[in-house]
């Protein structure tokens, strides 16, 4: 069973108590409880079950303008008297910056809505496994898929955040999430696809047929790959990892890259970067939201923030820490994004589709190229290419490259805008880009 | 004696007949206690940015007959806790019947002190450390835009008990230090990262100074990346350098030839056993036994010793790695590849020093044989696609070729290749086998790892560049 929130406030109220006593001038701790239990599944029979059940403490305190923090999964106050006198020991001997403190009590938040982020449910490991069989048997269904792999997992999440200050609140949260795994197989070579959901209550979930159905088409698409040759081409991005340019975009404009001077969009705040039609909004606030929170990872309260409005950047991420060093004031984004998405844009998929003759389709990107400072991107990737209107064949083993600088001022939206996961965007193409293949 | 019990309302024995009286209708299992140990101190911007010390300690109990396994974690070594959990497992797995394997291999081998890192560098002495590699670099000119320099350390105590009593034990220090400079020339900026590290002391890697190379070396790859051109797209010719760059064999092969993959049938390399999957003058090894490697193991995460594994030898691909479960599914045994990030994970068939052995040219050879192609001599990342075999590096350091010459540095692009077919384009392999700094974490199913790679100068004859220009 989840821990109530009795039980976490008073080993919260121990650490900053004790911590004061030590010498500390501020305090602030989060005290987490989360369990989790996972089934998982391999060509139709159980592989995998997995109960999780784990503490961690975080607790940073300032002398000053001194800090130091500790981590724990102990909770015991013999181990919590150690750590804090430790924790206290290095911030004495930590060197000042004057920006270290915590957030201004007047940002502190207040209020608490109820963002229907928990379900109390609880659905039994037998049921779990009555789930991924329905799962399984939809993706089997096809003699192309040669394996399975499918998993269920539900997570119950309660904390509490406090500070010297006086503040101290926290909440439940949940998780229900499934995924399915296909690999297909044509004439010796091997394809691999996935589906996967995540939601807050368990009657929001996919049902598992969908999700099998999903996870086998999708394998199965990708058989019998081609590799193009290099070109310059438009790419159209399906919602899969079309979310990844807004997530490279959060990167570039916390408020950490800006002061450091190391984002490609330093000095781009009020200039248009995308084209005029494009708005980006973080909102927190929404119900049932996989990313939205009552406030942000210090306490301080946070609403929806218009990142990008008609193109122009309005907004940084901004926390307490590099709040103080733009001179700017925190907008609750310590931690990140919340729930970060694309307004829709005026085509549907098919119009997208249409724009041009020809055009390549990507589904799956892999690597890590994609870079902050200086906004070059080179990736590799994976999906089908696009004729008149229709997927034709599948394309693997090429990169696409390009600069994020370019490729935001050559995006266009289509208006199939899905809130699946925290960071979500329509399916996108950008106007050109440089495809490596042969 | 066990530490881990001190606090706890069980002692050793009492845990040891939970686990004997759990696993009696299993094929394998074990209780795997840890407490682990971490430090980062980090300089960012001119200022100590975080100091931070973490303090985990937990148990894992796992159950696996036949292909299921049943797993249950949690920080509260009690009785009730472990009750729990051995309730858990049993229902899990209360249709099965399995026969327990005892036979564990035992070493007197010792890869590494035990020693705690943390605290055998005072905090003062870290934090001084950190501002003079500010200073140092610094001093280099108004060109330095940003310095980054972090301690990351830590000591991990496992103790694996099996069915009847049988208790296996390591202490594992391992540290990094890392430096990361961002420079900036006429409005154009680049970076520059090196690191080293492994299991030992700080202060073997940093003693005398040495710490100026870690920054000279950042300050190097920045430097030469302000003046790099955009990278060429297509297919060409690569001359990969030696050390870091086996990154390479770790995605392209290293993955597909782990055990859990072909067991299941996922891997490209499943119906390749004993076939040529590589040229004549490459083979490859994954060596846990090297001393203070950031890879080696005494034992695994399963208390097997490891062993270096010969995964390729002159082309012919010979071996798995493997753990427990997947060794016995596959009628081999262990090769003490069985890992996991912590007791909160299960154990997965993993690599740990995967290397190229080397050959007989000079890197010169290779330069001077290619008329068009890259030389690339630093990698940030990768990764790999198990099933269709497809992987992808990006380059941070990098040359073009032309005419046997090397040329202008080219900006970081990503390169991309086919697993089972590119050791098969490995047309020459150098005489300069080098270890890589001790820097590598590799990823999978959520799952860190700290591993090392090492390989000679190769080149490869075909594969495909990820630049901009056509």
């Amino acid at each position: 069973m989840i821990k109530e929130q009795d039980f976490l406030k008073d080993i919260a109220s121990y650490c900053i108590e004790n911590s004061k006593k030590l010498g500390a001038t501020e305090v602030g701790v989060k005290v987490i409880h989360s369990v989790s239990e996972n089934v998982s599944f391999r060509n139709k029979k159980l592989d995998e079950s997995n109960r999780s059940d784990s503490f961690a403490l975080n607790l940073t305190t300032y002398i000053d303008k001194k800090k130091s923090s500790i981590n724990s999964s102990d909770l015991s106050k013999s181990n919590l008297e150690k750590l804090i006198e430790r924790c206290i020991d290095a911030t004495k001997i930590t060197p000042v910056d004057e920006n270290n403190s915590l957030p201004d009590k007047d940002l502190m938040s207040k209020k608490m809505e109820d963002l229907q982020l928990y379900d109390e449910t609880h659905y039994p490991n037998d049921k779990k496994i009555e789930f991924l069989e329905h799962v399984e048997d939809a993706a089997s269904l096809d003699d192309k898929i040669v394996n399975t792999e499918s998993g269920f997992t539900e997570n119950k999440n309660n904390f509490i955040l406090a500070n010297s200050n006086g503040f101290q609140n926290g909440y439940k949260t949940s998780n229900f999430s499934s995924s399915c795994v296909a690999v297909s197989r044509i004439n010796g070579t091997m394809e691999r696809d996935y589906e996967f959901g995540s939601k807050r209550f368990l009657n929001d979930m996919l049902k598992p047929d969908e999700i099998g159905k999903i996870a086998a088409e999708k394998a199965i698409n990708k058989l019998g790959p081609k590799k193009i040759d290099s070109e310059k081409i438009g790419v159209i991005f399906d919602k899969r990892i079309s979310k990844g340019i807004l997530s490279t975009l959060a990167s570039a404009v916390s408020a950490s890259a800006i002061s450091r001077g190391t984002s490609f969009l330093k000095d781009k705040i009020d200039n248009e970067i995308f084209p005029s039609s494009i708005n980006i909004i973080d909102d927190p606030k929404i119900q049932k939201g996989i990313g939205s929170q009552n406030f942000d990872s210090e306490g301080v309260e946070n609403n929806s923030l218009k990142l990008v409005e008609n193109g122009i950047l309005k907004n940084y991420l901004i926390d307490t820490y590099y709040g103080k060093k733009l001179n700017l004031k925190s907008n609750g984004r310590s931690g990140g994004t919340t729930n970060l998405y694309f307004e829709n844009g005026n085509l549907s998929f098919k119009e997208l589709l249409n724009l041009e003759k020809k055009f390549l389709y990507i589904t799956e990107t892999i690597g890590h190229g994609g870079n902050i400072i200086t906004g070059d991107y080179s990736v590799g990737a994976s999906g089908f290419m696009v004729e008149n209107g229709e997927l034709t064949y599948p394309v693997s083993e090429i990169t696409i490259a390009g600069n994020f600088k370019e490729m935001f001022k050559n995006l266009i939206l289509a208006n199939d805008l899905e809130m699946k996961y925290s960071t979500n965007a329509p399916t996108l193409l950008i106007n050109e880009m440089t495809v490596a293949g042969k | 004696m066990s530490n881990f019990f001190k606090n706890s309302d069980i002692d050793a024995s009492q845990a040891e007949a939970i686990v004997t009286e759990t696993l009696k209708n299993c094929d394998d299992g074990e209780l795997y206690l840890e407490n682990h140990k971490s430090e980062s101190i980090i300089l960012d911007d001119n200022k100590i940015k975080s100091s931070t010390y973490n303090s985990d300690q937990g148990y894992g109990f796992r159950a696996v007959t036949g292909e299921v396994v049943a797993y249950s974690h949690s920080n509260d070594i009690s009785k009730e806790s472990l009750k729990k959990s051995s309730d858990n497992l049993k229902d899990t797995l209360k249709s099965k019947k399995g026969t327990y394997n005892h036979e564990i291999p035992k070493t007197n081998s010792k890869y590494y002190e035990n020693i705690n890192p943390i605290e055998n560098k005072t905090f003062n002495s870290k934090i001084d450390l950190l501002n003079n590699v500010n200073n140092y670099l610094r001093s280099k000119g108004s060109i330095v835009n940003q310095v980054t320099a972090n301690f990351l350390g830590e000591h991990k105590s496992v103790e694996i008990i099996r069915s009847d009593n049988q208790v296996l034990k390591d202490d594992r220090p391992l540290v990094r230090f890392n430096v990361s400079v961002v420079l900036e020339k006429d409005g154009k900026k680049e970076t520059g990262v090196y690191g080293v590290g492994g299991r030992q002391s700080y202060d073997d890697y940093l003693k005398d100074e040495s710490w100026k190379n870690i920054c000279d070396e950042a300050f190097r790859i920045a430097a030469v990346n302000l003046e790099s051109k955009p990278a060429p797209a297509g297919e060409m010719k690569v001359v990969l350098g030696p050390g870091w760059p086996a990154i390479l064999i770790h995605e392209a092969i290293g993955h597909g030839l782990e055990g859990d993959f072909n067991r299941k049938k996922t891997s490209a390399f499943h119906n390749l056993m004993g076939q040529q999957v590589a040229s004549e003058g490459v083979t490859i090894v994954d060596d846990g036994t090297l001393h203070q490697r950031r890879g080696s193991l005494t034992i695994d995460d399963e208390g097997t010793p490891t062993e270096n594994t010969v995964l390729i030898e002159n082309g012919i691909l010979k071996n798995y790695m493997q753990d427990r479960l997947n060794a016995r599914l596959m009628g081999t045994k262990s090769t003490g590849s069985g890992r996991r990030e912590s007791y909160k994970h299960v154990v997965l068939p993993r690599m740990r020093n995967t290397m190229m052995l080397s050959g007989k040219y000079s890197q010169d050879e290779m330069i001077s044989s290619v008329d068009k192609g890259i030389f690339a001599v630093s990698f940030g990342g990768g990764q790999v696609d198990i099933t269709s075999g497809k992987f992808v590096f990006n380059c941070t350091e990098a040359y073009e070729i032309t005419n046997g010459k090397i040329g202008s540095p080219i900006k970081g692009a990503t390169l991309i290749g086919d697993g089972p077919s590119i050791l098969k384009e490995v047309s020459l392999v150098g005489n300069d086998m080098k270890l890589d700094p001790g820097i590598g974490t590799c990823g999978k199913a959520g799952q860190g790892v700290p591993v090392g790679v090492a390989q000679p100068s190769i080149l490869i004859n075909k594969m495909t560049v990820g630049g901009t220009k056509l």
